[in-house]
């Protein structure tokens, strides 16, 4: 949600009881503003909060005006105090996969993991107990990559792609109307479509290009991992990922507002197919 | 503008000519009826097509050139007038036309000099004779607009037009073929405007053809490029967004769709808004019941035995930790609560929580009614418990020589009464406040032992079949209770000393199994320090009875329930009973009032997380707790005060992903032994054997006899 309008977001996001107490409200609306000032963001999102079991990350990101260039992700334990967290690898995500469970609160803390570790000499295969240590700063660097991959959200319209190619946000998107905000197919992943290039020419034919230039949701899968509900009597929707369970996003049709936040444990529901 | 000081300048100039037009123009009009029926057409064409016709008038001044009235004013009034009107308007239909028709006027007006150039007041009268002229003729005088129908007039009936004279023929050459050079040269007068003429109708040919093309309508829309562009200045200038050039796409989209949404809005939007409107009629409901009549007295009673918790200050609280409901949802929760409790006989009333679904929330209350006015459930139950009768009639009547199937289903648990353990309080559910409460039935033990074993999203309709491996008995409406049932035991809490064991419920209570399952409030209770109750856990403790793995929260013993029943039945124990123990082991859970601290651990993750609500201001802070158990449920202390609230999906945590459950051993076959094997044929030797034995027993005369005997009955053993 943006850092700007965060109080009427927090309101409208309320509906799954996630919220911020007014202490942490009022220094996020302070602090936001200097994090924007200082590292010159040209936007500036209130990203959510990771549940830990000592401590709660607090994470805000940055935006160039390119929408869709890679974001700058912060995390803050107090709210006041952010501090830049480096950018996702593939191989980050690939060595803090094997890390269960929840996170502590506190970004030094070290996950061990033992791997098992397998030496060829000569003919003989020896057996390792190798410990890896993996920093939690590392794992919420990679969950909140795989959070915004997976299940970040816009509206159809809200962006749209100017003619030189960056990504600009649209200022005179008016909100969905109504029959469009109950369709999974007017809300995009916000990020680079990865699915869009594998479309045949035929759907292609249809998408308007300055719009649908990113991947729709109605293609997740597994087919049901977004839960859609019309609250306030039509008035907001609101979008609630299954799979990383603690996604709200909301959209009031026919206003400006909309947006997402994440207040979870950082833990992907990998039970999803069961629980259908 | 510039086309009405033209015209000025027209009347100031020729004050002959315009002497002369008035009257013409009123001899026009009385004419005859072919003025009058074509006059109000070119104007009603005005609109759409006059632009197209601006192109024209210049040269209906300079046709008349060749007289000497006119010439004065020709130039005066066709130079100037034309650029504004080129400014304003392009139409590049007409310039087509005039060359199309300019061939055979050429040819028609040749023949029509003479009488025109003798009388100037005689062309004006022949051209009013076509109804056109005179429209051209007090337009040139009052404003461009009549001037432009005249000459596409001109055009139209060019052709029938004898009457024209040779100039102007010529003056439309010379526009269409832009050889404006003759027109200076035909006057001296006429030689400075002209000059300024030539580069002005240059133009004018390409702007009108320009204009022409962007007034172009469009098939599909019916829209045009000319308008659309000056829509959307006009909408850039009204609104004066900052970098316009930057967003003048979309309000070129806003400007289009602006023109299609005022087709569709009145039939789309009355449907689309009516479930609004259906939910702000219901929770007007809500908010009106305050002002239903009632006796003062009454309200005044009720107020003061007020079952309705104070729903505002725990969600104060509550935000203070950062959990909670927004607060106008918030409130009208709070009115469907007042609702409930005005509604039913409630004794006590709490908000129990959200519990999330697909499709709708659930908002949970719950309540206790007052004594003895909950006989519904009662009813209920015999209903299911003839049925179970009918079930087991149904199997006896089976009954044959045949073995039976030995096969008894696993001894069904009963659930526990109302006002007792797992039943000790009753839920409604709504979707949304507003919308009726529903009553969640009883709980049985069976519910929630195979709720532990399953995960399943509730989907918002209570009437909706949980499907699952192992078979869940009941609709979603079980589950959520079942559910239900485990978060409260799970995570209803209060600070220590807050209840304590009630004197004489715990006596009645002694009967079961001696333990405690009741408790009151402490009237003693003091208070604890905020800071203790986040520093210890064992501050908090539980007031709600431990749901053993039976499903119940009291023992239930299976065994000597079965003894009461059938004997048969009875027979069958017995066999597991030797197998197992004689008795099977009380199952014990912790007692009421435990503390927390003593909780199990989730794999090394504490079950509970304190925290001080804010760390700044710590002397107005209050505890708040989380459990690690069931995300979603809170509670918070300040000390005196306590509540609980749950808000999420209903799931438990595992830091595992949820597998199914094993698959029920499979039965053993029968054990093969001395039941199951027979003995081989016996041979011949021993028949012979036997036979030998027998003979020395038996008579030797008897023999033959005998010996048949023997050897039939010896066949039917074998058969047997």
């Amino acid at each position: 949600m943006d850092a700007e309008s965060l109080l009427l977001s927090l309101e409208l996001a309320s509906g799954s009881g996630q919220g911020l107490s007014p202490d942490r409200r009022a220094s996020l609306l302070t602090s936001l503003m200097l994090v924007k000032r200082d590292y010159r963001f040209d936007r500036v999102l209130f990203w959510g909060r990771i549940l830990g079991l000592v401590g709660d990350y607090y994470i805000a990101q940055g935006l160039s005006e390119d929408q869709l260039a890679p974001r700058k992700t912060l995390y803050s334990l107090n709210c006041m105090e952010w501090s830049l967290l480096p950018p996702a690898t593939e191989e980050m995500v690939a060595q803090t996969s094997v890390v269960k469970g929840r996170f502590m609160g506190d970004p030094s803390h070290e996950y061990e993991h033992t791997e098992v570790q397998k030496t060829n000499e000569g003919e003989k295969v020896f057996e390792e107990d190798v410990v890896v240590q993996i920093k939690e700063e590392t794992r919420l660097v990679s969950v909140i990559d795989q959070i915004d991959k997976a299940v970040a959200v816009i509206p159809r319209g809200a962006l749209f792609k100017t003619p030189f190619g960056p990504v600009h946000v649209n200022r005179t998107f008016e909100g969905l109307s109504l029959s469009e905000a109950k369709k999974l197919s007017s809300y995009f992943h916000f990020r680079e479509p990865v699915q869009l290039k594998n479309k045949t020419l035929l759907e292609k034919a249809d998408l308007d290009p300055s719009l649908d230039f990113l991947d729709s949701l109605e293609h997740d899968i597994p087919k049901g991992s977004w839960s859609m509900q019309m609250e306030r009597g039509n008035a907001l929707v609101v979008l609630r990922s299954l799979l990383w369970p603690g996604l709200t996003f909301f959209h009031a049709p026919r206003t400006k507002n909309c947006g997402y936040i994440y207040v979870g444990t950082g833990e992907k529901n990998i039970d999803l197919p069961f629980m259908l | 503008m510039e086309d009405l000081t033209s015209s000025k300048q027209e009347k100031a100039n020729q004050d002959p000519g315009e002497a002369e037009r008035p009257w013409e123009e009123v001899a026009a009009f009385s004419q005859g009826p072919e003025s009058g029926l074509s006059e109000p057409l070119e104007l009603e064409q005005g609109p759409d097509t006059g632009p197209k016709r601006r192109g024209s008038p210049p040269q209906s001044p300079e046709s008349r050139a060749s007289t000497p009235l006119d010439d004065l004013a020709g130039p005066g009034t066709s130079s100037p007038p034309s650029l504004p009107q080129e400014g304003s308007y392009t139409p590049s239909p007409p310039a087509l036309a005039r060359q199309d028709l300019a061939a055979p006027w050429q040819s028609d007006k040749t023949t029509s000099v003479n009488p025109e150039a003798g009388t100037p007041q005689d062309h004006h009268l022949e051209q009013s004779d076509k109804g056109e002229p005179t429209a051209s003729q007090t337009c040139q005088s009052e404003g461009i607009t009549f001037r432009q129908s005249q000459q596409t007039k001109h055009h139209l009936y060019g052709p029938e037009d004898v009457n024209h004279n040779n100039s102007k023929q010529k003056e439309l050459r010379f526009n269409v073929f832009q050889e404006e050079d003759s027109n200076s040269n035909h006057d001296l007068d006429r030689a400075e405007p002209g000059a300024s003429e030539v580069a002005p109708s240059m133009l004018e040919i390409a702007i009108q053809s320009a204009k022409a093309y962007l007034l172009k309508t469009s098939s599909k829309s019916g829209l045009n490029l000319y308008d659309h562009l000056s829509d959307m200045l006009t909408k850039v200038l009204d609104e004066r967004p900052e970098d316009a050039v930057d967003i003048i796409e979309s309000i070129s989209q806003d400007v289009k769709m602006e023109h299609f949404r005022k087709k569709l809005d009145t039939l789309q939007n009355e449907n689309e808004m009516l479930p609004t409107y259906e939910i702000a009629e219901k929770q007007r409901a809500l908010f009106l019941q305050g002002n239903l009549e009632g006796a003062d007295q009454e309200l005044e009673d009720e107020i003061a035995e007020n079952a309705l918790p104070n729903v505002m200050e725990s969600a104060f609280y509550f935000e203070q930790a950062g959990v909670g409901l927004g607060t106008d949802e918030t409130y009208r929760i709070f009115l469907a609560l007042k609702q409930l409790t005005d509604t039913h006989p409630i004794q006590r009333c709490r908000f129990w929580g959200k519990i999330l679904g697909l499709e709708m929330n659930y908002i949970v209350a719950e309540v206790e009614f007052r004594e003895g006015e909950d006989e519904e459930n009662v009813e209920e139950e015999e209903v299911t418990e003839e049925r179970d009768d009918a079930d087991s009639e149904a199997d006896e009547d089976d009954e044959d020589e045949l073995p039976r199937n030995f096969y008894k289903t696993p001894q069904a648990i009963p659930k526990e009464e109302n006002r007792t353990g797992a039943n000790k309080y009753v839920y409604f559910v709504c979707n949304e406040p507003g919308r009726p409460w529903v009553k969640l039935p009883s709980v049985t033990p069976g519910q929630i032992v195979t709720a532990r074993k399953i995960k399943k999203f509730f989907t918002g309709r209570l009437d909706t079949p949980i499907i699952s491996y192992p078979p869940f008995p009941g609709n979603e409406s079980n589950y959520l209770r079942a559910q239900i049932a485990r978060i409260s035991a799970g995570t209803h809490v209060s600070p220590l000393g807050f209840y304590q064991f009630g004197e004489e419920e715990g006596e009645e209570e002694e009967e079961v199994e001696g333990r405690r399952d009741s408790f009151e409030e402490n009237p003693d209770f003091e208070g604890i320090q905020v800071i203790d109750l986040v520093e210890s856990l064992s501050n908090w403790v539980h007031h709600v009875q431990h749901i053993l793995s039976q499903g119940r929260c009291n023992w239930f013993n299976p065994i000597q329930k079965s003894e009461e029943e059938e004997e048969e039945e009875d027979e069958e124990k017995e066999e597991e009973k030797g197998e197992e123990t004689d008795y099977i082991e009380q199952e014990v859970g912790p007692p009421l009032l435990t503390p927390i601290s003593e909780d199990l651990e989730i794999q090394n993750i504490p079950p509970w997380t304190t925290r001080l609500s804010s760390n700044l201001i710590p002397q107005y802070a209050i505890a708040v707790l989380r459990s690690n158990l069931w995300p979603g449920a809170y509670a918070f202390s300040n000390g005196k005060k306590f509540e609980n609230f749950y808000i999420g999906w209903g799931h438990k945590y595992s830091p595992d992903n949820y597998t199914p459950p094993a698959l029920p051993p499979v039965c053993q076959e029968y054990p093969s032994g001395s039941e199951i094997t027979e003995m081989d044929d016996p041979t011949v030797e021993e028949e012979q054997a036997f036979r030998a034995a027998q003979e020395a027993v038996v008579f030797p005369t008897e023999e033959n006899e005998e010996t048949e005997d023997d050897e039939e009955e010896e066949d039917d053993y074998d058969q047997e």
